[in-house]
């Protein structure tokens, strides 16, 4: 294979798996969207406690997500950041709020009010959620935007990458076909949160919080199935561009995701794993009342589908951000790379990642050794 | 067009304000994670619990300041493709690649070590959790480093070549980028600065200590502790700072021009030490540039050469392209106009390998190559109307950079004189003069830590990348209006958080100076002690 070929497919893998990790991650923005209306004030108090400690992982995640597609695809960030400016200004601030709220909340002098911080928790909850789900949505049902390379030399108006819509972003937040993307994402992290919390918290009461997050998870969980097949069955029936040997869309082709996945045979069998993980980490999550690992196998679940819906987004000749004004303006991980030399370096950079992701896990466990309790949370000077 | 110009001076104003509130909280992290490090090894070294006492509070503002950084941080990363999408592309193949080094080695680090920091005590063991504190330290560094680097690279544009069929810059040379001297520079500049502004941010606080005659013994300690970091800094960025002039001396010599208000320059140029610009004064009148000045002679020279006979050059004669060869006589170099004029002809020649790369004519297309290649130095140019759009705005450089340079001064002063008060004369502290000195300390810090910056981004206007992308060309396909909007979003966002986050830090400073410090032991208690720890503080 040719090794530009080559790096550009790694380089849509780690990106693939960037994604993949961070709609695993949204958890913690699942979790947010559950204590605000959560009654019991020791409950919401080791919900709290229990996302406080995790919050950043996926705050971090989001931000290399976003610098690794810089370095790798610069041309989609050109023209997705630059043209959905306000979808992506609502999500940025969103995560502005939340990177305050939980140290801040119930910090004496925070003079908004704990309520207020709990509110921004909230709002990223959803609008992080759903919007991350139509950022994600419009790598298969597109952007109105157009790529004109020459506009460099026109001085009055030099941009290369235009968005044609009016909305800059906002109309693609109202297209039902994102939204789709964007609720059950939001109905996935909100499942999880209850998988997390389930494994995460012992809250010593007789297993009272244990029962309400298993019947959380449960009503949760049957909304994101819903939602997830709804999204599915547009996705598998769409028709997409396909792109020739230049990187260039040439042709639309109907039924396009559904060929990729029976064309990449693995990516079907990776996708049809993770759909089992996901369903019996939430089932047996949810009706079986002492187990508490639900989370491992939907988490991982989770991440399998998902590296599948950024396979045939991008692998497979197709267009990851098909353009709805201007066909052959359509990104893909061809037309819009970095360079040969630029790739070869990143590539050498990435080989830090098993590294990161060893002292991550390592972390991770020997801080949920011991689990959140009523008890921990009072006898730890920076609790939320 | 009009709008076009809103656009640009919006997004830049957009770009400054959320700079300058990151830049409030980042220097105080950087600093900040040493000090708590610092103490934390001194706490694991001799099991006192008075260290320990030292080591929470401390970490505990640094917690509340970690917070708004990170808040403030997450949006000038992507401001880069929402607001300056053009330029995202023309250099993205180059500036992707240290942000997302910078993500990939440091956040996670941070993100990770952080959560040990503050949730991990009682849950791992005590070297693991300073080796936590230290990875913390550590990942803000390094994260500041290759934020450094993309900034030295858009100041020092190297390692590339164009490649006019995807109308971009491509990198060619990691290591160039990577190790440029003007990253350097900036990098221990930065860092160093940081220290600074942590070890007088220390001082200043237990000054307020000793002004509330509250827990004495613990403020003094944390003076000796902070002012020993702010003493490294303040010397490391004087050092670091006098490597950054003669590198904007030899790369960007028309911001040293307007750093020093310097229109006709030569050799054996004189520093201002004190001065006021003549507001009128435009680059091609015969008015005198200040009103008021006082010189050091042969300063200037000295600062950006080495020499104090070295030649700088003034705006009017970097506008003229008059310089002094190694003989000493005066020679001709590329006028701004010439540059104008070249960089018109290289976007002719881009133009015309674009034609030619459409038609499929070979031959047309090396020509136009061969003509770019030999006009591309001056690319930028192109996008300029007359020379006067190459000059930065002299009067906010001038005094950024001379309130930056003033202040330093007096910063090296007053950390000798608290470090050196903590040791020898300590009962001066609880004079008043001696308290507010210190306290008050703590504006001229942020003064001019913001000044610096102010310095280096005014300073190299109108360029976003020197010399090859102006800021006008740089932008994103979207109204002034938008811009205009989140500006204020932003602005009262952040203003909002800040409030909160001065507020809690108070409250915190206040509660810490109430806790029961003195009647800690100083020595390894019964719960920490360990046969092998050394009980010597």
């Amino acid at each position: 294979m040719d090794e530009y070929i080559f790096l550009q497919n790694y380089w849509w893998l780690l990106i693939s798996i960037l994604g993949a990790v961070l709609v695993f991650l949204l958890f913690v923005q699942g979790g947010q969207t559950l204590f605000m209306f959560c009654s019991n004030d020791t409950y919401r108090s080791l919900m709290i406690n229990s996302l406080g400690q995790k919050w950043e992982l996926s705050f971090t995640t989001l931000v290399v997500f976003g610098g690794a597609f810089f370095a790798s695809f610069p041309l989609f960030y050109s023209t997705s950041f630059g043209g959905a400016y306000w979808l992506w200004m609502i999500i940025l601030f969103s995560f502005i709020m939340q990177a305050v709220s939980y140290e801040y909340r119930s910090k004496p002098g925070n003079i908004f009010g704990t309520t207020t911080y709990d509110t921004f928790l909230f709002i990223n909850g959803c609008v992080g959620c759903i919007l991350l789900g139509v950022a994600v949505a419009m790598m298969f049902f597109g952007g109105e935007f157009e790529v004109t390379r020459s506009n460099l030399l026109d001085a009055p108006s030099p941009v290369i990458s235009r968005w044609v819509s009016e909305g800059h972003g906002i109309e693609a937040i109202f297209n039902w076909h994102n939204l789709l993307l964007g609720f059950t994402v939001l109905f996935l992290a909100r499942t999880q949160a209850n998988l997390y919390f389930i494994n995460n918290i012992r809250a010593d009461d007789g297993g009272r919080f244990m029962a309400a997050c298993k019947r959380g998870t449960l009503a949760n969980g049957i909304i994101f199935v819903v939602f997830f097949l709804a999204f599915m069955g547009v996705l598998l029936t769409s028709a997409s561009y396909r792109s020739g040997g230049s990187g260039n869309v040439v042709a639309i082709e109907p039924y396009k995701y559904l060929n990729n996945y029976i064309s990449m045979w693995w990516v079907g069998v990776t996708l049809i794993i993770g759909v089992v993980m996901v369903l019996y980490g939430i089932g047996r999550g949810a009706l079986d009342r002492t187990y508490r690992s639900g989370i491992w196998f939907s988490g991982i679940g989770t991440v399998l589908v998902v590296l599948t819906l950024f396979w045939v987004a991008g692998y497979n000749d197709t267009a990851y951000y098909p353009s709805l004004a201007d066909a052959t303006s359509s990104l893909t991980i061809r037309n819009s790379s970095s360079s040969l030399f630029t790739l070869k370096v990143m590539s050498w950079v990435s080989l830090i990642v098993p590294v990161v992701l060893g002292y991550i896990a390592y972390v991770w466990y020997s801080m949920n050794r011991k689990p959140v309790t009523p008890q921990s949370v009072k006898d730890d000077n920076e609790s939320h | 067009m009009n709008d076009l110009i809103n656009v640009v001076d919006w997004s830049r104003a957009q770009f400054a304000l959320t700079a300058m509130f990151h830049w409030l909280f980042v220097p105080l992290t950087l600093g900040l994670s040493v000090i708590v490090a610092v103490m934390e090894s001194a706490y694991v070294r001799t099991g006192s619990a008075k260290w320990l006492a030292l080591t929470k509070f401390w970490m505990k503002l640094f917690g509340i300041n970690f917070a708004i950084g990170v808040a403030t941080g997450i949006i000038l990363e992507f401001e880069f493709g929402t607001n300056w999408s053009n330029y995202s592309w023309f250099v993205g193949d180059i500036f992707g690649a240290p942000l997302a080094i910078e993500g990939l080695l440091a956040f996670f680090m941070e993100a990770t070590f952080i959560a040990v920091m503050f949730f991990g005590w009682g849950k791992v063991s005590k070297r693991f959790h300073l080796t936590a504190t230290w990875l913390t330290a550590f990942g803000a560094t390094i994260s500041s480093a290759w934020i450094l680097i993309a900034n030295a690279w858009m100041q020092y544009p190297v390692g590339m070549e164009f490649d006019p069929a995807q109308m971009r810059n491509i990198m060619d040379d990691f290591w160039a980028v990577a190790l440029s001297p003007v990253a350097i520079h900036k990098f221990f500049h930065a860092v160093f600065s940081g220290w600074t502004l942590a070890g007088v941010f220390v001082i200043s606080v237990s000054c307020w200590f000793y002004l509330r005659k509250r827990n004495e013994a613990m403020a003094l300690r944390s003076i000796k502790v902070g002012g020993w970091i702010g003493l490294a800094g303040i010397v490391g960025t004087l050092w670091s700072g006098d490597g950054s002039a003669v590198d904007v001396a030899r790369v960007q010599p028309m911001k040293l021009a307007a750093m020093e208000g310097l229109y006709h320059g030569g050799r054996g140029a004189d520093l201002i030490a004190v001065g006021v610009l003549n507001p009128s004064k435009e680059y091609d009148d015969e008015q005198e540039p200040f009103l008021f000045e006082t010189k050091l002679p042969n300063m200037l020279s000295l600062l950006a050469t080495h020499d104090l006979n070295g030649y700088v050059p003034g705006i009017n004669d970097l506008i003229d392209g008059i310089s002094i060869d190694e003989n000493g006589d005066t020679v001709k170099t590329v006028s701004y106009a010439e540059r104008i004029a070249i960089g018109k002809q290289s976007h002719e020649a881009l133009r015309a390998y674009d034609k030619a790369r459409a038609a499929n004519d070979t031959a047309a297309m090396d020509k136009a190559a061969a003509d770019l290649k030999a006009t591309f130095q001056y690319f930028g140019y192109g996008y300029l109307d007359s020379p006067s759009d190459a000059i930065p705005p002299v009067g906010l450089t001038f005094y950024s950079f001379h309130i930056m340079v003033l202040a330093g001064g007096y910063l090296l002063l007053f950390i000798i004189v608290y470090l050196t008060i903590a040791y020898k004369k300590s009962s001066w502290l609880t004079n008043r003069w001696w308290q507010w000195i210190g306290i008050i300390s703590l504006v001229i810090v942020y003064v001019c830590s913001q000044a610096g910056w102010v310095t280096d981004e005014v300073g190299r206007q109108p360029w976003i990348i020197e010399g090859l992308m102006p800021t006008r060309a740089a932008i994103s396909f979207i109204s002034s209006g938008m811009v205009q909007l989140t500006f204020w979003l932003f602005a009262a966002i952040f203003t909002g958080l800040l409030a909160a986050e001065i507020s809690i830090m108070l409250k915190a400073i206040a509660n810490g100076s109430k806790s029961d410090y003195d009647s800690l032991p100083d020595s390894p208690s019964a719960e920490t002690q360990s046969p092998t720890q050394s009980t010597k503080s």
